[in-house]
């Protein structure tokens, strides 16, 4: 469910006066204020072009779980919000959103990034794996998952989908990591209750269960 | 009425064994909702305005640019012209607009004129908080004075422990719709979803009835989320006025850090005495905290050791400009605990005695000495204390010095008033459902077992319902008190119903009801096991009819019923390693060994223990909330300057579980609190072991590590 | 944050034709891992976004005739797994590895890495390089204790560059373009302590991006040793990067920097110096560190800090010579 019921007023707010001269840009779209998204082209304009977009809302597409997503976004609306919000795809967490705890982690061309610190607009073409993208298949769950739920490694939760994207993302390049790696590699997520001594026996039993052949 | 006392320890089935979690899957997986993950259809984004003023007073305030701003639905002044601010962060107003990001626009343009008066924000040094400070008067036992110059060794030392700040990961706020027919649909991030119901009905006017509490899940409360708030309230306001919208409130990290929760200070000038072979005579203290405005804090010391014969007492409760502190993990316990275990450890220093000889020698001075003298017997030796410890400051000539030290707690933790429902339908579906929560420690999981373990079923035969005002009331997760609430509340209803189930199925077993049982998925006649009824099968014979009892914990009752008691006893032993080179702390080992009665989930129960001393560790070397002198602002309301430990900084952690059948026999008793007291003094004892000389304050960050090493005043 | 326009432009030349001529008209993105969080917090608000990321001229990192050319988008994780880098350069990678976050590594760019803004919590709070408030300076009289403890003011914040001690050591040139063309600057004179609250921590207009980093190659030895309080992500509290050029066993010439400790890495020029002839020793590298802080001038709340910088100067250069303490 988007929450904004009327995508319309997501262009009302006029950007700001700008000194430069906007000739020789392509896209007037951005600068003209309310302009219905429906009239804005589908194709990610940024993408191409040296191009001006923005202030306002432009029309963006972003490949997200495997899946081309439209979405309408200003420039300034980072990819955390909008997944969160627009996009209603809200295991990533928004928590410190200054890059500092990990809770926004996702995956961007297949390396783990805080989305806190990413505008949505500089994702395109981008293949961008949220938790839910991989945690579970065919009703079954990833071998992280099932590593973290095995060593109790989540209490309240909500640092728990950041952890298993930096997990899943660390045993990408770690296939067989010893307890020191997995202490050096998990130093960009932060736990409040203290679920880490869960984490770091649940990220070597997800190793294991990986090369056995049960990875999803 | 059934008996509803536990079953023998080595008769349960499902109790006491090591389940994963029930949500772990959902949460781990990153489908759980919180309430901060709703989306609701037509729904408005709140954000507030808050003073960035410590102290001033509200001159004017001026919404109209803010009103007119695109896709505003409503501006709210929250403190109006003439209201006193008393802390920087103070909510002012409160704009709600069709975007987040409009929402920010427009609170920008909200003026507000401020006549700054002045502030003070900062206790640590006792001079300069003398006007602020509001003595409680002296307290004496016994006689201080004869004491004084009696003992054989005196210790002196001045000790502190700072304002933290809870920083749940889920901020606090809401989601919330008050419609046009006086309904409120609330979905707050709380603590406690059947009393803030009754909360918001007194803030709203509205009837209790009219009001609807529901959250699966919450990112974290350690006793900061109790209250609807000033958000909860404005928020709904904000939804009534635009024609019942819904709206979502949730605070930004750094209104968090200021607002949403703070610990109270802890600061004292300590004097201990004692006899040569370590009896301790005598305490003074003359100790001071701030928990904001209304003063607060005011740790109970001298801690565990509380009858130390000659006593003298003064404590001040000082009023800064900050926020107002709410409950913590354990309120006032650790600041009691660190202000008494290291002026304990420095006595023993000064004895030249092993601290953990002291304290099992004054052991009779605790409420429970068995207790503790067993206590740190096995910590001692889960930490290799006779191998490890070294007498203070004997730690070798390196620039790495290893030290240990020793900090002792307790907790009450008895089972809070709690509901549960347990409704068996004719196909044989179990559900339980209590308007309680699960903080992460485990809570449904433990709920299932005890239903799983009451009616001869597996834990996947049970669904638990939580965080729903339609279910039975259940207390307040705070205290430590849920754990054996909802498990007696839940053991007497499933006994309740399954008595229901013995009338319904007694004829067909040709047996009186009274002599049926339940095991291992089958109803059957207690002296003739041969006659039963799978469970389904016996379901079924309800025909159209379900099952639906209650059952309730009454706190007054509890222990006599034996389901659950309280008060603990908890040691925890600290190992570091200190470079005083650069006065970096690491974290070697931390050793808890936490009394407990009766234990649903040893899994679980540890994992509340890693917590509670990860926690610590946070306390210890990390968190203090930072205010700025000038500005009156927190410094440090972030999560990178507010610093939490990360994976690697907390070395290993060792938890030793007391389950013992003595143990079992007291009930259940809650266990997030009790393991989160005794380790910042532990950590502070050991780094004063190993360098030789005490860190006043904590958190022992190398500032304060390299400020002491070189005895410059931090 | 206030909006703004955004651009990825797909070559250097589009790129600098998007930049304006005062720092309010354009702000250059990277990694995002800075810019962001300054935006959120309305400590910048660029009337328009520039990416780089997309731009090739930024990208990769070849051995040139002048040294190890790295292109100013690349990653710090790139660097930290490129073989040229780790075959010479440790004191890079070392600092690389301080950075302890996958996130960040995976985001951050070297050049964003120094162009970063500093953390100091007035500045962040909107007061200004040289923060003032009602007439009195907030970091002299306020809370100093992750602020500077070298360099001649008035700007007291530290520069938060993991990067830039270490090519100030090995004598690397960053390269700046403009729509005018390009110019070379020593990555010592790169790192500005500003005057005033208008200027900039670095020798960049803002009509001009920093493109690539040249470091020349040669046999020094050379190494960083951070102080961070936490092993999980966390700002230093002292660093030093050093780079000896060994003659026989003794040092013929040295750079030793700090980091952390002043507005920009403090070239500790006499302490180098003085070890010139001298065989590194527990002694003389203690000695060394000690000489690096000489005119060290502790605020109000920060003199552990000067122990902590002559320590890392220390332990640095143990490990730059392979020496054991």
């Amino acid at each position: 469910m988007s929450q904004f019921q009327d995508p319309g007023e997501r262009d009302k707010v006029k950007g700001k006066g700008s000194g430069f001269s906007r000739r020789g840009f392509m896209q007037g779209v951005g600068v003209t204020g309310a302009v219905a998204p429906a009239l804005i082209g589908t194709d990610a304009q940024a993408q191409t072009a040296p191009g001006v977009v923005g202030p306002a809302g432009v029309a963006i597409i972003l490949n997200i779980n495997g899946k081309a997503t439209k979405a309408t976004v200003e420039p300034r609306e980072t990819l955390l919000d909008v997944l969160r919000g627009q996009l209603d795809i809200t295991g990533a967490k928004r928590v410190c959103d200054r890059g500092s705890c990990g809770a926004c982690s996702v995956l961007v061309n297949g390396k783990v990034m805080y989305a806190c610190s990413i505008l949505a607009i500089d994702a395109q073409g981008k293949q961008i794996t949220t938790i839910e993208g991989f945690s579970m298949t065919g009703g079954k769950p990833h071998p992280v998952v099932t590593a973290f739920v095995a060593n109790d490694a989540q209490q309240c939760g909500y640092c728990t989908p950041g952890f298993v994207v930096a997990s899943k993302a660390f045993l990408d390049t770690h296939p067989n990591p010893t307890y020191e790696q997995v202490k050096d590699g998990l130093g960009g997520n932060l736990c409040r209750c203290g679920t880490y001594v869960g984490i770091r026996k649940a990220v070597l039993e997800a190793a294991k269960m990986m090369k056995g052949g049960s990875n999803a | 009425m059934p008996e509803y006392r536990w079953p023998d320890m080595s008769k349960r089935k499902v109790m006491g064994q090591r389940f994963s979690r029930l949500d772990g899957v959902e949460k781990s997986s990153g489908r759980a909702k919180y309430n901060s993950d709703l989306n609701k259809p037509g729904m408005l984004h709140a954000v507030l305005v808050t003073s960035p003023h410590a102290h001033a007073k509200v001159r004017s305030i001026d919404t109209s640019a803010a009103e007119k701003h695109p896709g505003v639905a409503a501006v709210r002044v929250i403190a109006p012209a003439g209201t006193e601010i008393q802390w920087a962060g103070w909510e002012v107003a409160m704009v709600a607009a069709n975007t987040e990001l409009a929402a920010r626009d427009a609170a920008a343009k909200v003026k507000v004129e401020y006549e700054a008066l002045e502030h003070f924000v900062r206790e640590a040094d006792l001079k300069k908080v003398k006007t602020r400070a509001k003595p409680a008067g002296e307290q004496v036992e016994g006689d201080p004075e004869m004491a004084a110059k009696q003992a054989d060794v005196i210790s002196e030392g001045y000790y502190g422990i700072p304002v933290l700040t809870h920083c749940c990961l889920e901020t606090h706020g809401n989601v919330t719709q008050w419609t046009p027919d006086n309904k409120v649909e609330f979905n707050p991030s709380t603590q406690s979803v059947t009393s803030i119901r009754g909360d918001l009905a007194r803030l709203l006017s509205v009837p209790a009835a009219n009001i609807h509490v529901h959250q699966d899940h919450v990112g974290g409360g350690f006793g900061s989320k109790f209250q609807p708030d000033r958000w909860g309230l404005e928020s709904s306001q904000i939804s009534k006025q635009a024609g019942g919208r819904p709206v979502k409130m949730f605070l930004d990290r750094a209104s968090e850090l200021i607002l949403g929760g703070i610990r109270p200070s802890g600061f004292a000038n300590i004097k201990m005495g004692a006899k040569k072979d370590g009896t301790i005579t005598l305490w003074e203290s003359e100790s001071w905290a701030t928990g904001g405005i209304g003063g607060g804090g005011s740790p109970p010391i001298p801690y565990v050791f509380t009858k130390i014969p000659n006593r003298r007492q003064s404590h001040s409760a000082v009023s800064t400009n900050t926020a107002p502190s709410r409950a913590w993990r354990a309120p006032n316990h650790q600041q009691a605990c660190y202000l008494t275990c290291a002026p304990l450890e420095d006595l023993a220093a000064k004895l030249k005695m092993d601290p953990v000889q002291l304290l099992i020698k004054n052991a009779g001075l605790t409420a429970r000495p068995d207790t503790y003298v067993r206590q740190l017997k096995k910590a001692a030796e889960l930490s290799e204390w006779s191998k490890l410890w070294h007498p203070r400051g004997d730690a070798g000539k390196g620039s790495i010095r290893r030290g240990l030290g020793v900090g002792a707690g307790t907790w009450g933790g008895a089972g809070h008033d709690s509901t549960a429902r347990v409704t068996i339908h004719p196909d044989g579906t179990v559900e339980v459902e209590l308007g309680s929560q699960d903080l992460g420690t485990g809570t449904r999981t433990i709920i299932a077992q005890v239903a799983a373990e009451s009616l001869g079923l597996r834990v996947q035969d049970v669904r638990v319902k939580l965080g729903d005002t339609n279910y039975p009331p259940s207390g307040t997760s705070g205290g430590s008190t849920t754990v054996g609430g909802v498990s007696s509340s839940t053991r007497k209803a499933s006994l309740n119903a399954l008595e229901k189930l013995y009338g319904e199925v007694a004829e067909a077993l040709g047996a009186p009801a009274d002599q049926l049982t339940v095991s291992e998925g089958k109803v059957l006649v207690k002296d003739n096991p041969a006659k039963s009824l799978p469970w389904k099968a016996a379901c079924q014979k309800l025909g159209v009819k379900t099952i639906s009892e209650t059952g309730s914990n009454v706190p007054a009752q509890a222990a006599r019923e034996g389901l659950n008691t309280g008060g603990v006893g908890g040691v925890q032993i600290a190992d570091v390693s200190v470079d005083i080179e650069t006065g970096v702390v690491k974290m070697n080992r931390l050793v808890a060994v936490q009394d407990m009665g009766l234990v649903i989930n040893p899994k679980t129960a540890e994992s509340q223990i890693f917590g509670a001393c990860i926690m610590s560790i946070c306390g210890a070397l990390m968190e203090e909330r930072i205010t700025d002198e000038i500005t009156g602002r927190v410094l440090n309301a972030d999560m990178e300057f507010y610093k939490l430990a990360g994976i690697k900084d907390i070395g290993e952690i060792v938890v030793h579980l007391d389950i013992t059948e003595e143990n079992d026999k007291r009930g259940v008793i809650g266990l997030g609190e009790p393991p989160a007291v005794p380790g910042i003094a532990a950590i502070s004892n050991a780094v004063a072991n190993a360098i030789g000389l005490r860190v006043p304050t904590v958190p022992m960050t190398p500032m304060h590590v390299l400020n002491a090493l070189a005895g410059r005043k931090s | 944050m206030q909006p703004f326009e955004y651009a990825s432009p797909k070559t250097l030349k589009e790129a600098l034709a998007l930049l304006g001529t005062g720092w309010g008209d354009a702000a250059v993105l990277a990694g995002g891992t800075d810019l962001l969080s300054l935006m959120k917090d309305n400590v910048m608000a660029p009337k328009r976004v520039v990416n780089v990321k997309e731009i090739p001229e930024l990208k990769g990192i070849t051995k040139t005739g002048a040294g190890v050319r790295i292109g100013a988008a690349v990653t710090v994780d790139e660097l930290a797994n490129n073989a040229l880098i780790r075959a010479s350069f440790p004191a890079l990678l070392e600092a690389a590895q301080g950075i302890s976050s996958m996130q960040m590594r995976n985001m951050g760019t070297v050049g964003g890495d120094l162009c970063q803004r500093p953390r100091c919590w007035y500045f962040r709070a909107g007061f200004g390089l040289l923060p003032t408030h009602e007439g009195k300076n907030l970091v002299a009289e306020g809370d100093s204790r992750y602020h500077a403890i070298l360099g001649a003011g008035p700007a007291h914040f530290v520069s938060a560059s993991s990067f830039g001690p270490a090519l100030i050591a090995l004598g690397a040139k960053v390269k700046i373009a403009s729509a005018k063309g390009t110019r070379e600057v020593e990555a010592a004179k790169f790192f500005v302590a500003p005057q005033n609250n208008e200027t900039r921590e670095v020798a960049l207009q803002p009509n001009e991006i920093l493109t690539e980093i040249v470091v020349p190659v040669s046999a020094a030895k050379n190494a960083t040793y951070e102080i961070r309080q936490k092993d999980a992500l966390d700002w230093p509290l002292a660093t030093a990067s050093v780079s000896l050029t060994m003659k026989g066993t003794a040092v013929g010439s040295a750079r030793i920097v700090l980091g952390h400790v002043g507005p920009t890495p403090f070239d500790a020029d006499g302490a180098a110096k003085w070890l010139a002839g001298k065989s590194i020793t527990v002694e003389t590298a203690e000695a060394a560190g000690k000489a690096a802080v000489e005119s060290a001038k502790p605020l109000k709340d920060n003199a552990y800090k000067v122990q902590m910088a002559a320590v890392a100067v220390k332990r640095a250069l143990l490990a730059a010579a392979g020496v054991k303490a």
